[in-house]
């Protein structure tokens, strides 16, 4: 549906308010602004209110909204192609935008690194990327490690299962998406080590029927806990909980959608690490073009535990989640294999969550049953 | 009840479970599209109005509590986009086609700008039969929860079928569809009739929409269609026009749809972009083993824009 999707409710008032002869109430010019302000862009691949990727963002974004001093732009449902080029182009060039955040994986490569060098004086912080030396400068990438969050979502699901399998629905074989899945498994086999993890890809990060569809078949073969990685969760969630399946969150609190099925769920908080980046560029304080964090960090938090939890899986989960906030914790670490049988970490080697090697993961860790293509 | 082992057994489950949850948009936009064209219009407008229709079917169900109410608010909504693309298109030298592709737009904007309040709130779902009480696995009772729509599906198109065969009103359709002249002739008037052909098929349309938003997947969200309204124009070409063709057409595509996550979840996962494409492989290859060098579009209405 994405190559149907030239509208969106930006272009639909502005050409609509246009073909009325109206342009003065089209948005399209800002008033002139106090000196030392700040015109910050927020750029969403989906609506911003879907229980979700763009959910978590746009709450990031309402964060910076009340900040004084700054006019907030955001716009939804811009694809991953020139558009988003477009619509940085207007950000900058109409509303003078100085500060932007695209916060889609594919806005990355090669469309803020097209644009960044013909814009000095804008700063582009991208979301999940990996900037690296050589990257303009004016660019960077920040990330969460979210992985985390699904090793406790795991923690959950294993003590919660009884059939021994979960289930995720994944939207394609990148490598945040893969950490996610193994860290989901690797947190389940933390409690028991037969659990196994059924992955099914839909191939894109927003169709609702196949993701229905997916959840419908991971009940089918017997999984009773079921999480995803797609931009919104909501039809995951809605579908699984009617099969009788729990749930693990993704992105957002997805609790009012599961209720009592509702185990936890790995959140972005983008609140904190936003505003904190508003008031650094707002001080002139330069910021790390490279910049990750986790649970410690504030960077990503946990949905309370839901009532579906037992006692020994909220010990385990809140001495995990201690581990975790100490630092140097590893999911993946030996001996471990992939799917396919090759040695991911031998005897004694770990991958801690910092490690950058992890950013291009491109495996299944034993345990999980599917294939990344 | 506790899950069985079925193993290998899901693939088919699938595409049956498949075929009746995915197939309902698909069998009432096209029977739309059906008694549409064979008015001799077409309407590529029915992805805006299967868009719309989600999004205000969602709305008012969310409204009134009563997810029927939806169903019935999709369908006024899509007679009315139909009323605008029949009113538009009779006027000497317009082009359906450039209409419909226009309102398909108009549909899909006004949807996601109405529809921005409605994303959030969960809206009553429609209710569905169990036809599954007969097994004591639980996989085959979830896959043969029917809902209530696929049925009314099945039936209407079967009625429409019948309609066209032997009905007074049947064969006024057909004749303005396929001669516009002889429907002068004989005293009717065809831009009227087309209107309403063109109404009746975008209410359908949107009902099909209120089956998506209010049943499976069962939410509003700007991404619910994923060209459901495209394919189903296709599907009735493929099925040369005849409604319970259409029937069997959608129950198809919702079964080849149903085919990928199934055959990852029994552990067949290599090369799943393709198990992706099975809907669209098994059209072209129906179509080219249907067609025929000698007699071209058998079925079709003659005045359709498509023919002549």
């Amino acid at each position: 549906m994405t190559h149907l999707k030239p509208i969106n409710r930006r272009t639909f008032l502005g050409t609509t308010a246009a073909a009325f002869g109206a342009t003065a109430f089209g948005g399209v010019a800002q008033p002139a602004m106090a000196a030392g302000d700040l015109t910050v862009g927020f750029i969403y691949v989906g609506p911003k209110d879907d229980f979700g990727y763009n959910q978590s963002h746009a709450e990031g974004a309402a964060a910076v909204k009340a900040m004084a001093g700054v006019t907030v732009l955001e716009e939804e449902n811009v694809p991953e192609s020139q558009d988003v080029q477009n619509t940085m182009e207007s950000m900058i060039n109409f509303d003078g935008a100085t500060l932007l955040f695209p916060t889609s994986f594919g806005y990355f490569n090669p469309h803020i690194l097209e644009l960044a060098p013909k814009h000095e004086g804008v700063r582009f912080e991208h979301c999940g990327g990996l900037w690296s030396e050589g990257n303009p400068g004016n660019a960077g990438s920040y990330f969460g490690y979210i992985g985390m969050g699904q090793y406790l979502n795991g923690v959950a699901a294993g003590h919660a299962t009884k059939s021994k399998k979960i289930g995720f629905v994944a939207a394609k074989p990148i490598p945040q998406v893969l950490n996610n899945i193994n860290s989901f498994l690797l947190g389940a086999r933390s409690v028991d080590p037969t659990i196994t993890c059924q992955v099914i890809f839909t191939g894109e990060w927003s169709l609702a029927v196949k993701e229905a569809e997916a959840t419908n078949a991971l009940a089918d073969q017997g999984c009773d806990v079921i999480t995803c990685h797609v931009d919104g969760p909501k039809v995951v969630c809605e579908t699984a909980v009617a099969r009788g399946a729990y749930v693990c969150g993704y992105h957002a609190d997805q609790s009012p959608l599961a209720g009592d099925m509702y185990l936890t769920g790995a959140e972005w908080n983008w609140a904190s690490v936003y505003t904190d980046m508003v008031t650094k560029t707002m001080a002139g304080t330069p910021i790390n073009n490279f910049v990750r964090g986790g649970l410690a960090d504030g960077f990503i938090k946990m949905s309370p535990l839901g009532p579906a939890v037992s006692d020994a899986a909220r010990a385990q989960f809140e001495a995990t989640r201690a581990d975790i906030v100490a630092g140097n914790f590893a999911a993946i670490k030996g001996p471990l294999k992939d799917n396919k049988g090759n040695v991911i970490a031998a005897e004694g080697e770990a991958f801690v969550e910092t490690d950058v090697a992890l950013e291009s993961m491109d495996y299944l860790v034993e345990g999980v049953l599917g294939s990344t293509s | 009840m506790e899950p069985v082992e079925i193993g290998l057994w899901g693939v088919p489950l699938a595409i049956l479970g498949g075929a009746i949850r995915v197939s309902t948009p698909f069998i009432f936009v096209s029977l739309g599209e059906c008694l549409t064209e064979r008015s001799g219009r077409i309407n590529l407008g029915l992805e805006g109005t299967l868009v719309f229709g989600a999004m205000s079917g969602y709305a008012i169900a969310f409204e009134t509590g009563n997810p029927f109410a939806g169903v019935l608010a999709a369908a006024l909504a899509g007679a009315c986009f139909g009323v605008l693309h029949g009113w538009i298109c009779k006027f000497k030298g317009v082009n359906d086609i450039a209409v419909g592709i226009a309102m398909m737009l108009l549909g899909m904007g006004l949807a996601f700008f109405f529809g921005k309040p409605y994303i959030q709130p969960q809206a009553p779902d429609l209710p569905a039969i169990a036809l599954g009480w007969w097994s004591d696995i639980p996989q085959v009772r979830a896959a043969l929860q029917v809902n209530v729509l696929f049925i009314a599906g099945g039936l209407l198109a079967v009625a429409m079928a019948w309609m066209f065969r032997t009905t007074r009103i049947g064969l006024i359709v057909r004749v303005v569809g396929d001669s516009t002249d002889a429907a002068r002739a004989m005293g009717l008037n065809p831009d009227l009739v087309r209107l309403l052909a063109t109404a009746a098929g975008g209410a359908l349309a949107g009902v099909g929409g209120a089956y998506l938003s209010l049943y499976y997947p069962g939410s509003w969200t700007e991404g619910i269609s994923s060209g459901q309204g495209l394919m189903a124009i296709a599907l009735v070409i493929f099925a040369r026009w005849n409604p319970i063709n259409c029937f069997w057409a959608a129950l198809l595509f919702g079964g080849a749809g149903a085919l990928g996550p199934a055959l990852q979840s029994v552990g067949i996962s290599q090369g799943y972009y393709l198990f992706f494409a099975a809907p669209y492989v098994l059209t072209l290859g129906l179509l080219i083993l249907t067609s025929s060098p000698d007699r071209a579009m058998q079925g079709a209405p003659l005045e359709l824009s498509l023919t002549k």
